[in-house]
């Protein structure tokens, strides 16, 4: 029995399926575990409405058939929620605010906290539901501890860290002990059509993967300048701050190049000034890094300062870090450091173990 | 398993699905020359007379379709371009607010890529269009109206219209009233003839026939102009091979529907004015939408404050209870219903609500097993109804 599902059976849970391959695999084997399962696609889009006319939101309805279908081949009951309203203000609102802010949201992280894991559980709840299953790739033992997947390269654990002990208590993850190519052999064993559907990369809500013309169409043109930090010199103008991410070397479009001729990355945004400021990469590294809004997950919160492996991004590098409490967030000193780390993406603590790395705890980085 | 949803479809007559089987088993197009041939054709004008014969219509008035949404498009769209065509003034169309949306997406869709100008009737709490509505649309410009759309009762709250009432005016100002009567055939005595409707639309399997067959009847002095274009079938107004078996089954159904209305609507409307009296005893917030007189005998539709209609439909399946909760788009998400919307109610109301259906294959154990199950659904859907409203 795939780690996940092995709670108690023949729960009833609600199987959010996107209409990818992930959740139908998800959903399916809580069928086969023995529970009572309902499909649900999240209609996440701001105006279903226009789903009617098949102008926009093609791919979305696309998706809500894949979900209904796979469904309907598991015999599961199958419906679609509306949670278009919600979506909008705490992901995309809150994306858009947190790029005006200078800082680097991770939207999928946060549909997870506000969406999957607290509207929609909590109307499942509400509803006579026991749990939700998603086909997220991360395992989720009868231990209560969240764990990344055995296959590394889908480990979703960094976008679940931020999960309470109390949400994922409600939570089944049943893919976490397979590889995305078995759960895709495993979807054609079953007869799903999502099998080879290819997996989602961009933000959803970002349909032509277009993050910069998305953000410019919301927040308007802001040109101001590009100023490197060692000279304090503007080096080029930019048409607004909130285009660019810590780290970010492509799209600088400088005036001049640097004295030694080596390339600029984006080191800082200061939003307060409508300035970027760049410089060279070594400039980037970080060795300490302040976090907020703390969630402890994998045990209380520690008293003493642990040692442990921390991610700073989705797929980014893990370090060793000492991380300790400090008020109400955290302080973690890398024991290497690290390029790139952005304000608004979370610093997840990891727990190393041969069992699958645990997640001990998550926070929004500050700075 | 409580089958609560026959206005969505109803189950086959035993007489309609043992006529399709036989015919279906027999081959022949209608159109061809040959023995067979006249032998389909036969049985297709059998069916268009006993068709005409109970709707109270001449055979030569009956169009098979491919089901009510075909019928709905040819009417509007069909009565529009050919008056237009005959008088460039008559660009208008006259609709009502809670029109299925087989009527309301063909106007839009005048209005959208004809520049059709359309007037909405409103209706009052009930779901009522007036007479005296019509005839103030129609008093001012009735020589530019190309056609009139109305339906004969709805197929959400249940609400029977004053069609003939609707008719009159619209004869009077010499502009066609086509009528969407899905939902009341088989229900409510239908007669076209004397009704004075130009057009009527009906479709089998709301009455016990099979899917995807229809007609329209249409009045002989009024042009329709094509939808379909092809073998000429059906006065060139429809053309497509004939679908032998399922217009015999569709004939067969809507015949013994009509023949036993008054038996049927007797025996539907104790039964459903029981689930209606038993709902609000188990839920006395229960508001029941619609007109509580003039209503088609099997349908019952309420609105359960502070719910949400779709929580308390999952909650209802799960118990193996099928209603419904009105439309939804086409990725399935609930929409609020325009018909309540229409009649006054607002998005919240309009969305707690929830339909349940009798037809003739209905029980009072039906009616009990939704008794049963529905306050605990009402309270659990409650219960995440207040998880939005305190958001």
């Amino acid at each position: 029995m795939p780690d996940g599902v092995g709670k108690v059976v023949g729960v009833r849970v609600l199987a959010a399926m996107s209409g990818g391959v992930d959740s139908a695999v998800a959903a399916a084997r809580a069928v086969e575990a023995g529970h009572d399962v309902t499909g649900v696609h999240l209609a996440l889009a701001r105006n279903p409405q226009t789903y009617r006319t098949g102008a926009r939101g093609c791919c979305t309805l696309e998706d809500s058939r894949d979900a209904r279908r796979a469904a309907d081949v598991l015999g599961i009951p199958f419906y679609v929620w509306d949670m278009a309203e919600r979506f909008q203000a705490d992901v995309v609102d809150d994306f858009v605010a947190e790029y005006a802010a200078g800082r680097t949201p991770n939207p999928c992280l946060r549909c997870n906290e506000k969406i999957k894991f607290a509207a929609v559980l909590d109307r499942a709840v509400a509803l006579g539901f026991d749990a939700v299953v998603t086909g997220h790739h991360a395992r989720l033992g009868a231990d209560g501890l969240l764990r990344r997947s055995v296959d590394l390269a889908k480990d979703q654990s960094y976008v679940l860290g931020v999960l309470t002990r109390e949400q994922l208590s409600r939570s089944m993850f049943p893919l976490g002990d397979s590889t995305k190519p078995q759960v895709r052999a495993e979807a054609t064993r079953r007869g799903l059509a999502v099998a080879d559907k290819p997996d989602s990369h961009d933000i959803c809500f970002v349909a032509d993967g277009d993050t910069r013309g998305f953000l410019a169409q919301r927040l308007g043109a802001a040109p101001g300048d590009v100023v490197d930090a060692a000279t304090g010199e503007v080096v080029g103008r930019h048409t607004g701050a909130y285009a660019y991410t810590v780290g970010q070397r492509r799209g600088l479009h400088l005036d001049r190049p640097a004295p030694d001729g080596r390339p600029r990355y984006v080191l800082s945004i200061t939003p307060k000034t409508n300035t970027v400021t760049v410089g060279p990469a070594e400039a980037l590294a970080v060795s300490q890094v302040q976090a907020r809004r703390p969630v402890w997950t994998g045990g209380p919160r520690p008293a003493a300062p642990v040692e442990c492996e921390v991610q700073l991004r989705a797929h980014g590098d893990v370090v060793p870090a000492t991380v300790a409490v400090t008020g109400d967030g955290l302080r973690a000193e890398l024991h290497q450091p690290v390029r790139g780390v952005a304000a608004g993406q979370a610093i997840v603590a990891y727990r190393p173990d041969p069992a699958g790395d645990v997640v001990l705890g998550s926070a929004t980085i500050a700075a | 398993m409580a089958y609560l949803d026959h206005a969505a479809t109803t189950p086959m007559l035993d007489v309609a699905l043992a006529a399709y089987v036989d015919t279906a088993r027999e081959v022949g197009n209608a159109s061809a020359l040959h023995g067979a041939g006249r032998q389909a054709r036969r049985r297709v004008e059998e069916s268009r007379e006993r068709v005409a014969a109970a709707l109270g219509a001449r055979p030569a008035e009956v169009i098979f379709t491919g089901g009510g949404t075909e019928s709905d498009n040819l009417a509007v769209k069909g009565i529009f371009w050919a008056r237009r065509s005959a008088d460039r003034r008559r660009t208008r169309v006259v609709s009502s607010a809670v029109e299925h949306h087989a009527v309301l997406d063909a106007v839009d869709w005048l209005a959208a890529q004809e520049g059709a100008e359309v007037s909405s009737l409103p209706v009052d709490a009930l779901g009522r269009v007036t007479p005296q509505r019509l005839h103030a649309e129609l008093a001012a410009a009735a020589d530019q109206v190309a056609v009139i759309t109305t339906m004969w009762a709805s197929n959400e709250v249940g609400t029977v219209q004053p069609v003939a009432e609707l008719a009159a005016v619209a004869a009077e100002h010499g502009v066609p009233l086509h009528t969407d009567a899905i939902q009341a055939v088989g229900q409510v005595v239908v007669d076209f003839a004397a009704s004075g409707v130009s057009a009527l639309t009906v479709t089998g399997h709301k009455l016990g026939g099979p899917a995807g067959v229809g007609a329209l009847v249409l009045a002989r002095d009024v042009a329709v102009t094509p939808l379909l274009h092809g073998g000429g079938q059906e006065r060139d107004v429809r053309s497509g091979t004939l679908d032998t078996a399922g217009i015999v089954a569709f004939a067969v159904a809507l015949e013994t529907a009509v023949r036993h209305q008054q038996e049927y609507a007797a025996r539907v409307t104790a039964l459903r004015d029981d689930l209606v009296t038993r709902v609000r005893q188990a839920v006395p917030e229960a508001v029941l939408n619609g007109d509580p007189n003039d209503r088609l005998p099997g349908n019952a539709h309420f609105s359960f404050p502070g719910c949400e209609g779709d929580a308390l439909l999952l909650l209802l399946d799960a118990q193996g209870i099928a209603c419904s909760t009105g439309s939804a788009c086409s990725a399935g998400v609930a929409q609020p219903s325009h018909v309540l919307l229409a009649m006054g109610a607002d998005s919240a109301r309009a969305r707690s609500s929830l339909r349940f259906t009798l037809g003739h294959t209905s029980t009072p154990e039906e009616v009990d097993a939704l008794i049963a199950a529905l306050p605990e659904a009402v309270d659990r859907a409650r219960r995440a109804g207040s998880l939005r409203a305190s958001r």
